[in-house]
């Protein structure tokens, strides 16, 4: 087990507590640059989904795993990002200013929602964002000057200062564009978690009225969680909507909101890390089902006319991890790691969570 | 001059009186006492001051100031910290993480900055941290504090709730049953501190505690209530000497 031997205060600030650590994200990184040059576009555009999928899931993850704020209406934040991005780059803005101002109307509208929603809490609140989705779907069908209605609308091609960052002519350049999208926004991420601002939507998360007893507006901390929340998910959403190309409000159904709410479950709550294996996972089990499936083809089970299938087996998936592993696949990951670097002396039971019986008088 | 002013306080639920016109005060440097057989109204009386109930009738001062209106996240930056009867802590935080929450007022950097974490960001969290440190040592927390609250002792996460409460760096820090379910030893280190709050620190305690030999100890003044309502204040020993106190906790036999 490696012990840091600490001089400095410091040494907690940042980010990471040894170079070892650092130069992993280093290498990790270095290797997600290079991918262009090793794999085939097929492979390079689902890696760039992906990361469209990690960034709206960190997104997500602000609201539900730092701040305790379930939300079924993540699509529609999706929707209004991508729908703002497009709608000002036809309009005739460059990327470079529609990206940003897509995540900032994004983000002020989740601010604005949620000022009346974070009074409630728990599945009150899911129910609460499932109906900003359901009025945020029917306002894309209804502003068909600017969203195109049920008819749609074409996410102009990507350039900035005179380079191609277009989806398909040069899917290398959009590549790297969300890469570096993904890495800034987990650079913000990391900052705010370590900071006094992140502190406090834990705080929100584990005990409100201690929260308001330190000080901290809990109302305000909220709506500021579900704002930032909803302001990544929209940048998320304008490289979603440049993903697909063109596209309209079917692209954003409730699937989409359950299966980023999928992403974060199953990658680990409260993890920044939780955001990316959940991404990967949500992006590639559908491929290893349609791959699996061509090969059962070969040895004569034909699965192609069962509909749901995929539903089903991310509805598996999910009920396995709650049931065995509540803390995600960065929770199972910290535990094997626990495991090897303290080798012959790990327990069993060294994981168990321990029941607090204490919270009983919660006031409200 | 007396620090907290509560004045003929009053919370009614439906029918229930819970506290009905409770007054005292709370001189500068002091540690006041509330006892009371349970349900006596002690619990509200903390959660009036720390503003989680609005109080049906009468009004609350702290340094002259009438806090009855004030919200009660506007309370700890007044300099009013409080513990919990059953710890409020962030369980899923380390130990550390728990007592920089407790540095949230003295905040002085945005969300915006904070994201950026710009160097005055850094230079914040440096003192933040210098000064938590300092509730560390007092407290002895120096072991725990890379651990998560969830998997530490009761007797260690009570004492650690106090230190999130010191590091507000408040003027009065409300204790709720700040011995109950420790052990004789933690007892008297509680005593120790809240000995050591006063003197070094200068702070001003009021706490709720039903193990009276803390507050024979550490005490100046005790207040007794009992359904809600004053039934005896003066030192520790009057208090428990005067005869509607006894009543109170023994039955009215007893007293006779």
């Amino acid at each position: 087990m490696r012990v840091v031997f600490k001089t400095s205060y410091d040494k907690d600030i940042d980010l990471h507590e040894h170079g070892q650590s650092r130069a992993k994200i280093a290498v990790l990184l270095a290797v997600m640059v290079a991918l262009p040059f090793f794999v085939g576009n097929y492979y390079l555009a689902e890696a760039a989904n992906t990361l469209i999928w990690a960034l709206a899931g960190m997104g997500l993850m602000v609201a539900v795993g730092h701040t305790g704020q379930v939300s079924l209406g993540h699509a529609a934040f999706l929707a209004i990002g991508a729908y703002a991005n497009a709608a000002l780059m036809n309009a005739g803005l460059p990327f470079l200013l529609t990206f940003p101002i897509a995540g900032i109307i994004t983000g002020l509208f989740g601010a604005i929602i949620a000022v009346p929603a974070v009074r409630m809490s728990g599945i009150y609140l899911a129910i609460a964002t499932l109906a900003v989705f359901v009025i945020v779907e029917e306002l894309v069908i209804l502003l068909e000057p600017i969203t195109g209605g049920v008819g749609g609308i074409m996410a102009p091609s990507i350039t900035i200062f005179g380079i191609s960052f277009d989806r398909y002519a040069s899917l290398e350049n959009f590549y790297w564009l969300c890469l570096a999208v993904v890495a800034i926004v987990t650079w913000g991420y990391a900052n705010l978690m370590r900071s006094p601002t992140g502190r406090s939507f834990l705080a929100v998360r584990d005990s409100e009225v201690s929260a308001r007893a330190l000080g901290i507006n809990v109302t305000r901390t909220r709506a500021l969680a579900f704002g930032l929340s909803s302001g990544v998910t929209g940048l998320a959403g304008a490289l979603m909507g440049h993903y697909i190309g063109f596209f309209n409000y079917e692209l954003f159904s409730i699937f989409i909101s359950i299966n980023l709410l999928l992403v974060v479950t199953i990658g680990g709550l409260g993890f920044i890390q939780g955001a990316f294996l959940g991404a990967i996972l949500i992006t590639a089990v559908p491929q290893a089902i349609s791959i699996a499936r061509d090969n059962l083809v070969g040895i004569g089970i034909d699965l192609s006319g069962i509909p749901g299938l995929d539903t089903m087996i991310f509805s598996l998936i999910l009920i396995g991890f709650i049931i065995y592993e509540p803390t995600g696949l960065y929770g199972r990951w910290l535990k094997i790691r626990t495991w090897f670097e303290i080798f012959p002396l790990a327990r069993k039971d060294m994981f168990r969570r321990q029941k607090s019986y204490l919270k009983t008088e919660r006031m409200k | 001059m007396s620090l907290l002013d509560v004045n003929d306080l009053a919370i009614h639920f439906g029918g229930v009186k819970a506290v009905d016109g409770v007054s005292f005060s709370v001189d500068e440097g002091e540690v006041f006492a509330i006892i009371g057989p349970n349900g006596a109204g002690k619990s509200t009386i903390f959660n009036l001051i720390s503003r989680v109930y609005q109080p049906t009738r009468g009004t609350i001062r702290f340094d002259g100031q009438n806090i009855t209106g004030f919200k009660a996240h506007d309370i700890a930056g007044l300099g009013i910290a409080r513990t919990f009867q059953n710890i409020e802590l962030f369980d899923h935080s380390t130990v550390l993480d728990n007592l920089l929450m407790g540095r949230h007022t003295h905040r002085a950097t945005n969300f915006v900055q904070d994201i950026l974490f710009l160097p005055k960001v850094r230079r914040e969290e440096r003192e933040h941290r210098r000064r938590v440190e300092q509730v560390i040592e007092f407290l002895e927390l120096e072991a725990y504090r890379k651990k998560m609250i969830a998997g530490l002792p009761y007797g260690v996460r009570k004492v650690v709730e106090i230190g999130r409460a010191l590091a507000i760096g408040p003027k009065l820090i409300l204790l709720d049953e700040p011995a109950s379910g420790l052990s004789v030893e933690e007892t008297r280190d509680v005593a120790f501190w809240i000995e050591d709050m006063r003197r070094d620190m200068g702070l001003t305690v009021l706490m709720v505690e039903h193990d009276m030999s803390l507050v024979n100890q550490v005490s100046d003044r005790v207040l007794a209530v009992a359904n809600g309502q004053p039934l005896a204040m003066g030192t520790p020993a009057e208090v428990q000497a005067h005869p509607d106190v006894m009543a109170a906790y023994l039955g009215t036999g007893a007293a006779a």
